[in-house]
C-alpha cells in the first residue's frame, strides 16, 4: 500500500524542487526527502486507514479519484497540510544547516524574477549618446526643460462624469500645481486643444471612466504633443487610504522617476517630468513618485520627515494609482489620422513575459 | 575610413534628426555619416535618391530646402545645392531626369526641374496644395506623378509642363451621397504598364489606368482603419506593400485587391518603404527607430535594427543586400580565375571521358547509400 501512493507525491515534489532551487541542491536532499515522504505517506494510510475501514485503493490512486466529493475535498485538505508541513520542515532543517556552517554558509540565492531575467532591449539609453542627447535635448519637452516654459494643466473628464471621477481629478489637480479642473460641456479634444493653446496651457489631461470607475487617461502635450494614451487601474481615493496624512498643501512637489530606462521610456519620463514645476519647494516636504516596474507605472504621492540623521518617516497623502502605457502619438490628439510613435500589439509584443518596453 | 564604410553600406536611411544613416546587413553594421557636431533639425532628410544608375551619388533632400549630394565611392558630402525656399515647404519627393537633370517637389505644391549649376529652375509647375508625395516613373523618366489631401492623382511629362498627362477624377460618391475625399499618401507606376498605384489617408488602395477612358480608380481595395503612409512594389509588380500610421504592414494582390498577409514586429507608424528590385525582401522604416527588413515570401523578419532616431526615408542598394561588396568581388574574382583555370584544363576533355567520369562518380553515390543503410 505504501508503494502505491509514492509515485504520485514523488512526483509534486521533485516538480516543485525544480521549479525553486537548482538542481545540485535538490539531488543531495532527494534521499532524505523521498524518505521522509514515505514515512508521511504512512501516517496518511493510518489515519485514513482509521477513518475507514481499510479498503484497497487501485495501484495508481489520485486523490482525483476519489468520487465522493466531500470525501476527495477532505483528501485534499489533508494532502495538502502534509504537503505545507513538509515543507517547513525542509526550510527549518536548511536554517538548522546554515548556522551550523555559520560565516561558511553558501551565499543565499538571488531569487528569479522575471525583471531580473528582463531580455536586454537594444534601445536602452546610454547617457553618453551624443545622438540621442541631441534627439532628446531638441525634442518638444525640450522648452520646459531649458526653463522656458511654466506647466500649466488642464484636467478633464469623458462627459457626464460620474462619482469616483470627479473626485479623482479633483484631487489630481491638488497634486499637480496650476492645474485646473474643468467640466467637459460635451467639447470635441480637437475643438478644446486649439482653445488651451490659445490660453498657453502645456498640458491637457482627460480622464475617462466606464461604469463610474476612471479607467483611461490621455496625456496630451501642448503645443504640438506627443499624447500618450494610458489605462488607469486600481485607482485609490484619498478617503480609501489607511493611516494617510493631512491634506497636501501648495508647494510644488518633488518627482521621483524610477526605471525609465529604454528610449521609449525615456519619453514617457519626461512626459511625466514636464507635468510639475522644474523648481520644488523642499519646504513642502512633499514628494510624488512615478515608479515603472514591468511596464506598469505606479503613482504615488508622499510626505517625508527626517526623524534624525539616519531615520526617515513617510507618510501617504493620496491618490494613489496605477498607469499602464497603450500608445504613444505623435502630434496633438489625433486618434484617427495621427501617427503612431508607439503602440501596444498584445500578443505580439507580450508574447515574452521578459521583454519590457519602457 | 570613411569610403571604406560607405561601401559597405547596402541599406540608406534618412532620420528626423538629419543623419544619413548606412547600414551593412552583412557586416551587421550601422554607420553616422554627418558632422556629429553640427546637428540640427533643419538639416531632417525628408527625400532619398540616387543620383546616378551606379547607384555611387546619393541625393538627400533636407527640410530648409538643400539637396546635398553625398559621394558613396568617397564616403563624404560632395556638394550641397539650394533648391527652392524653406516655405515651399518640406520635399516630398527627388528625381533625376536620364540627362542628370534634377526634379524636386515641395509639399506646396512647386514642381521644379533644375539643370547643371544654374540656380534658377527650367522648369516650374504648379501641382496643386498639399503634396503628400511625387514619384518618378522608373522607366519613362520624364513621367512623374504627383498627389496629396485633396489632390488627386497628377501624371506629368515634364517635356509638355502646361497640363498634366493625367489627372484623377474625382472618386464617386459613397451609397449615402456624400463626397468622399482625395488623400494620395504615396503611389507607384507598375511596371510593363500604363496603370499607376496608390494608398491614401483613408485606408484605401486605388489602381488608375491612365491608358483606359475611366478616371477614376479601376481597382479600389481597403486596409485596416489607419491612414496608409507608403507604398512600394514587389519585384514581381502583381503585389503592393502599404504601411500605416499603425505600424501594421500587409500585402496586396492587385488583381482581386486582397489582402496577401501581413508582416509583424512593427511597434510605430512607417513612415518609408521600400522593395528590393530583385530580391523578394521589404525593409521598412518609421517612427519607432527600427529598421526591419521582412522577407515577401514566408513574412518573417530578417533584421532588425536600432538606429536611435525617427527614421523618415529609406533607400535600397539594387544589389545583393547581404552580401559584403568586397566579399561579392572578390567572390566574382575568384570565380572567374576558377573559370579560367578550368577552362585552360577542359580543352581536350571530350564527352566520352565526361561520360566516364560521370559513371564512376555514380558508383561512389551507391557504395554511399549503401554505407548510410549499413549504419542504420
Amino acid at each position: 500500500m505504501d508503494i502505491t501512493e509514492v509515485p504520485v507525491s514523488q512526483d509534486i515534489k521533485s516538480k516543485k524542487k525544480k521549479t525553486k532551487k537548482p538542481k545540485k541542491k535538490s539531488v543531495s536532499q532527494e534521499g532524505s526527502g523521498v524518505e521522509e515522504n514515505q514515512v508521511e505517506e504512512n501516517q496518511v494510510e493510518e489515519k485514513m486507514e482509521k477513518s475507514e475501514s481499510a479498503t484497497a485503493f487501485p495501484p495508481t490512486f489520485s486523490v482525483s479519484e476519489i468520487k465522493n466529493k466531500q470525501r476527495r475535498h477532505l483528501m485534499f485538505m489533508k494532502f495538502k497540510q502534509e504537503k505545507r508541513k513538509q515543507k517547513l520542515q525542509l526550510k527549518k532543517k536548511k536554517k538548522k544547516e546554515r548556522e551550523a556552517l555559520g560565516d561558511k554558509a553558501p551565499p543565499k540565492e538571488i531569487p528569479k524574477t522575471i525583471e531580473n531575467q528582463r531580455v536586454y532591449d537594444e534601445t536602452t539609453v546610454d547617457p553618453e549618446d551624443e545622438e540621442v542627447a541631441f534627439d532628446e535635448g531638441t525634442d518638444e519637452f525640450s522648452a520646459y526643460f531649458n526653463g522656458l516654459t511654466n506647466p500649466k494643466v488642464l484636467i478633464t473628464t469623458s462627459d457626464r462624469p460620474r462619482g469616483r471621477t470627479v473626485r479623482f481629478c479633483e484631487q489630481l489637480a491638488t497634486i499637480i500645481p496650476n492645474a485646473y479642473v474643468y467640466y467637459r460641456r460635451g467639447l470635441a479634444l480637437k475643438k478644446v486643444i486649439p482653445q488651451c493653446n490659445a490660453r498657453n496651457f502645456t498640458y491637457l489631461m482627460v480622464i475617462n471612466e466606464d461604469r463610474k470607475v476612471p479607467n483611461g487617461m490621455v496625456l496630451c502635450h501642448l503645443p504640438d504633443g506627443p499624447t500618450a494614451h494610458f489605462k488607469v487601474s486600481s485607482v485609490r481615493l484619498r478617503k480609501e487610504i489607511k493611516r494617510r496624512g493631512k491634506d497636501p498643501t501648495e508647494h510644488h512637489p518633488e518627482v521621483i522617476l524610477n526605471n525609465f530606462t529604454t528610449r521609449l521610456g525615456h519619453s514617457i519620463g519626461r512626459l511625466f517630468a514636464a507635468l510639475f514645476p522644474q523648481d520644488p519647494q523642499f519646504v513642502g516636504r512633499q514628494v510624488a513618485t512615478f515608479h515603472n516596474q514591468r511596464d506598469f507605472i505606479f503613482f504615488r504621492f508622499h510626505r517625508y520627515i527626517f526623524k534624525n540623521e539616519k531615520k526617515v518617516g513617510i507618510q501617504e497623502l493620496g491618490p494613489r494609482f496605477t498607469l499602464k502605457l497603450r500608445s504613444l502619438q505623435k502630434g496633438t490628439f489625433d486618434s484617427k489620422f495621427g501617427e503612431y510613435e508607439w503602440v501596444l500589439k498584445r500578443h505580439e509584443m507580450d508574447a515574452c513575459r521578459r521583454k519590457f518596453q519602457l | 575610413m570613411m569610403e571604406d564604410r560607405s561601401r559597405l553600406c547596402s541599406v540608406w536611411v534618412g532620420s528626423e534628426t538629419g543623419i544619413l544613416k548606412g547600414i551593412s546587413l552583412y557586416h551587421k553594421q550601422a554607420f553616422n555619416f554627418c558632422n556629429t557636431t553640427h546637428l540640427s533639425r533643419d538639416q531632417e532628410v525628408r527625400a532619398l535618391c540616387w543620383g546616378d544608375p551606379a547607384e555611387t551619388e546619393l541625393l538627400v533632400g533636407s527640410v530648409d530646402g538643400t539637396v546635398k549630394t553625398f559621394s558613396t565611392e568617397k564616403g563624404a558630402f560632395t556638394e550641397t545645392r539650394r533648391c527652392g525656399d524653406p516655405a515651399d515647404g518640406c520635399f516630398t519627393g527627388l528625381a533625376v531626369l536620364s540627362d542628370s537633370a534634377l526634379v524636386t517637389c515641395g509639399e506646396c505644391g512647386t514642381l521644379r526641374v533644375w539643370r547643371d549649376e544654374s540656380s534658377e529652375p527650367v522648369t516650374e509647375l504648379d501641382a496643386g496644395k498639399n503634396v503628400c508625395r511625387m514619384r518618378q516613373n522608373p522607366v519613362d523618366r520624364q513621367k512623374v506623378a504627383t498627389g496629396g489631401k485633396d489632390n488627386g492623382l497628377k501624371i506629368w511629362d515634364l517635356e509638355k509642363p502646361e497640363k498634366p498627362v493625367f489627372f484623377a477624377k474625382n472618386l464617386r460618391d459613397d451609397w449615402l451621397d456624400l463626397r468622399r475625399p482625395h488623400w494620395v499618401r504615396d503611389m507607384a507606376f507598375i511596371p510593363d504598364s500604363d496603370k499607376v498605384v496608390t494608398c491614401t489617408g483613408h485606408h484605401q488602395v486605388h489602381v488608375y489606368d491612365p491608358s483606359s477612358p475611366q478616371r477614376r480608380p479601376v481597382l479600389e481595395a481597403e486596409y485596416g482603419e489607419y491612414p496608409l503612409t507608403a507604398l512600394s512594389l514587389s519585384a514581381a509588380g502583381n503585389t503592393v506593400v502599404v504601411g500605416n500610421t499603425h505600424g501594421q504592414i500587409a500585402m496586396l494582390d492587385l488583381r482581386k485587391g486582397l489582402v496577401r498577409g501581413c508582416l509583424k514586429g512593427l511597434a510605430g507608424g512607417v513612415r518609408g518603404l521600400q522593395c528590393h528590385p530583385s530580391q523578394p525582401l521589404v525593409a521598412s522604416c518609421g517612427l519607432d527607430r527600427f529598421l526591419r527588413i521582412h522577407s515577401l515570401e514566408d513574412r518573417k523578419l530578417q533584421h532588425k535594427v536600432y538606429l536611435k532616431s525617427r527614421l523618415n526615408c529609406i533607400l535600397l542598394a539594387s544589389r545583393d543586400l547581404e552580401a559584403g561588396v568586397g566579399a561579392a568581388e572578390q567572390a566574382s574574382q575568384e570565380v572567374k580565375e576558377e573559370d579560367d583555370d578550368l577552362w585552360d584544363t577542359m580543352e581536350h576533355v571530350q564527352d566520352v571521358e565526361k561520360r566516364k567520369a560521370k559513371e564512376e562518380e555514380e558508383p561512389q553515390k551507391k557504395s554511399k547509400k549503401k554505407r548510410k543503410k549499413g549504419q542504420d
